[in-house]
């Protein structure tokens, strides 16, 4: 790892000038929250930021309701205490499904929402300096293309890159509609959740639409989808501590059999948290049986592209829709 | 209990300075064992390498320095974390404790002797993360934290077989001791309700 200055925020102010302060064209500085992803890549040789500035003693750090009935979940609060907290368990459960599915105990109490919305791609060949990637190195190739790409994206792919978001809590905010708060040197701003993270295309070197110098400061969850039944189903290459193959959250609301609100995102399949408006759109207000799941699931990867590796995710995300739909629907049938 | 307190009980202390920037070897103090240590390091050091090679403390083991397999887990402000992927200097002014903290005045933790008991080792190298890594998981049991195996809505959670697999899964063991690990948990904290 490079050797690099060590800066403390004392709050997103202080972070943001900090950072600005400390950024000179080609040598990076960087937000240092819970390590967990930022000092693996540093210790990689893959960031190699000269200056990083710890923002865990800024008071980012808690959860409240809002005026409207939503929920402010600061960007400082670790995954663990996000998952146990009494309002998002009762409000959000998809929330806290989603985080408690990921990584492991240790890492969910460093981990924080912040951190986990940044969070890179897990791609072996990004992850491997002696490899050729357009990621990390912009212009120099792909070499998941043609080489191990099991784990990698089936959606919204590009010819220059074909690597996956790898949260399951972004899958949760996607789906439930969240917002996300941020602050830069141009001010504040506030970008719903479905723009925050990009697809590839021809930079798959830039993964968010956060402009550099630009710190989160929280994410908010709206009225509008707290309360409502939900699943989050992950699928991986074993039952804990692994990273997702293809997850399934939803949150739906059905009235005599006809699904009256529907959210629905996936993991693991795009360079992104994966909403799935088109079968989304098929489902809202049509009835919820397993003949319109498979319809609906059908029509969301009929656009997918398989890859030598990876062909089986596309099976395999249409059948944990439709298992995660037939479950919710048992699941209401069982509270009406 | 506002969830503040919970976050912030290291960060709300006095005892580090705000703003500090540096990039050469500094002092910094760290509350390890209940015990004050000065040590000199750069900023890229990691706690888990401050603790083996500044501290000497190699109870705390290396495994993949990635957060991958658990042998690095320490507690801090009474949680467990990866010490391989934390950096010493953020962890100035919290309450550290790695597995030399854990006896008490020559007397081993239930947890150790209920390792011994029941063969919860084979090699050993797992073991001092794995009993950091117990204790941890039931100060989180103890204040009704969820697992992803944890049936939202269900009064009086017990501590089941899944539930402890499902907690434990972030610490490997690659002698595969799991039987005897599951068994000393067991001889220690069997039946706890949540
Ligand atoms: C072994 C292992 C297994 C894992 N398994 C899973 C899994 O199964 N599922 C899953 O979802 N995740 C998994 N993770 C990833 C983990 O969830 C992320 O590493 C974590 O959420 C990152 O959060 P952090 O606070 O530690 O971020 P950091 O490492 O501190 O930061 C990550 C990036 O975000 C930036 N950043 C941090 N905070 C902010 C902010 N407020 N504003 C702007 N930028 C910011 C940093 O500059 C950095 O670039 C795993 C990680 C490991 C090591
Ligand atoms: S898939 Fe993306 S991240 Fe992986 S090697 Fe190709 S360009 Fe790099
Ligand atoms: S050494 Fe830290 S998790 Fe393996
Ligand atoms: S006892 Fe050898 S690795 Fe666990």
């Amino acid at each position: 790892m490079n050797n690099f200055t060590y800066l403390r925020a004392t709050d997103a102010n202080s972070a943001v000038n900090l950072l600005a302060a400390n950024s000179t064209q080609g040598a990076a500085a960087r937000f240092l929250a819970g390590g967990t992803n930022l000092v693996d890549l540093m210790r990689e040789g893959i960031e190699t930021a000269h200056a990083l500035v710890d923002i865990t003693r800024t008071p980012l750090a808690d959860v409240h309701q809002l005026p409207d009935g939503g929920l402010r979940m600061g960007a400082l609060v670790r995954n663990s205490h996000l998952a146990a907290h009494p309002l998002i368990r009762e409000k959000y459960p998809l929330l806290s499904q989603a985080i408690l599915h990921g990584a492991s105990a240790q890492l969910r109490n460093m981990a924080t929402t912040g951190g986990n919305i940044m969070q890179r791609t897990r791609c072996y060949y990004f992850y491997d300096t002696a490899s050729r990637c357009n990621k990390r190195a912009p212009g120099s190739g792909c070499d998941a293309m043609e080489g191990f790409n099991r784990i990698h994206a089936i959606l919204g792919t590009s010819p220059q890159c074909i690597a996956t978001h790898p949260s399951d809590m972004c899958v949760a905010l996607a789906a439930l509609d969240a917002t996300v708060n941020v602050t830069g040197p141009a001010g504040e701003r506030s970008l719903p959740f479905s723009e925050v993270h990009r697809l590839p295309g021809n930079t798959p070197e830039i993964d968010t639409n956060l402009k550099p110098g630009e710190l989160i400061t929280s994410i908010d969850l709206p009225a509008s989808t707290a309360g409502l039944s939900s699943v989050y189903r992950k699928v991986r290459d074993r039952a804990s501590y692994a990273f997702a193959l293809v997850s399934v959250g939803a949150a739906i609301k059905i009235d005599n059999g006809t699904i009256q609100q529907i959210h629905l995102a996936l993991g693991g399949v795009a360079h992104k948290p994966w909403r799935a408006t088109i079968a989304e759109q098929l489902l809202r207000g049509a009835d919820a049986t397993s003949e319109n799941f498979a319809k609906a699931a059908e029509a969301e990867l009929a656009l997918a592209i398989p890859r030598r590796g990876n062909a089986f995710k596309i099976e395999l995300a249409k059948r944990t829709i439709i298992a995660v739909l037939s479950e919710l629907t048992a699941n209401e049938g069982a509270r009406q | 209990m506002p969830l503040a307190e919970v976050i912030l009980c290291c960060k709300s202390k006095t005892n580090w300075s705000a703003m500090t920037t540096f990039t050469e070897t500094q002092s910094i103090v760290l509350q390890v064992n209940g015990a004050r240590k000065n040590l000199s390091i750069e900023p890229r050091v990691s706690l888990l390498d401050a603790l083996r090679d500044y501290l000497h403390l190699t109870g705390t083991k290396k495994g993949c320095d990635q957060g991958a397999c658990g042998a690095c887990t320490v507690l801090v402000d009474g949680e467990r974390i990866n010490s391989c992927l934390a950096l010493a200097i953020q962890y100035e002014g919290c309450d550290i404790v790695t597995i030399e903290g854990l006896a008490n005045a020559g007397e081993l933790h239930p947890l150790q002797q209920a390792f011994i008991d029941q063969d919860g080792f084979q090699c050993g190298y797992c073991t001092p993360g794995q009993i950091c890594s117990v204790v941890g998981m039931m100060t989180e049991f103890g204040k009704g934290a969820p697992s992803a195996v944890t049936k939202d809505g269900t009064a009086n959670s017990e501590l089941t077989e899944e539930e402890v697999r499902e907690r434990m899964s972030g610490n490997l063991c690659r002698c595969g001791a799991y039987v005897g690990i599951r068994d000393a948990i067991k001889q220690v904290y069997g039946g706890r309700q949540q």
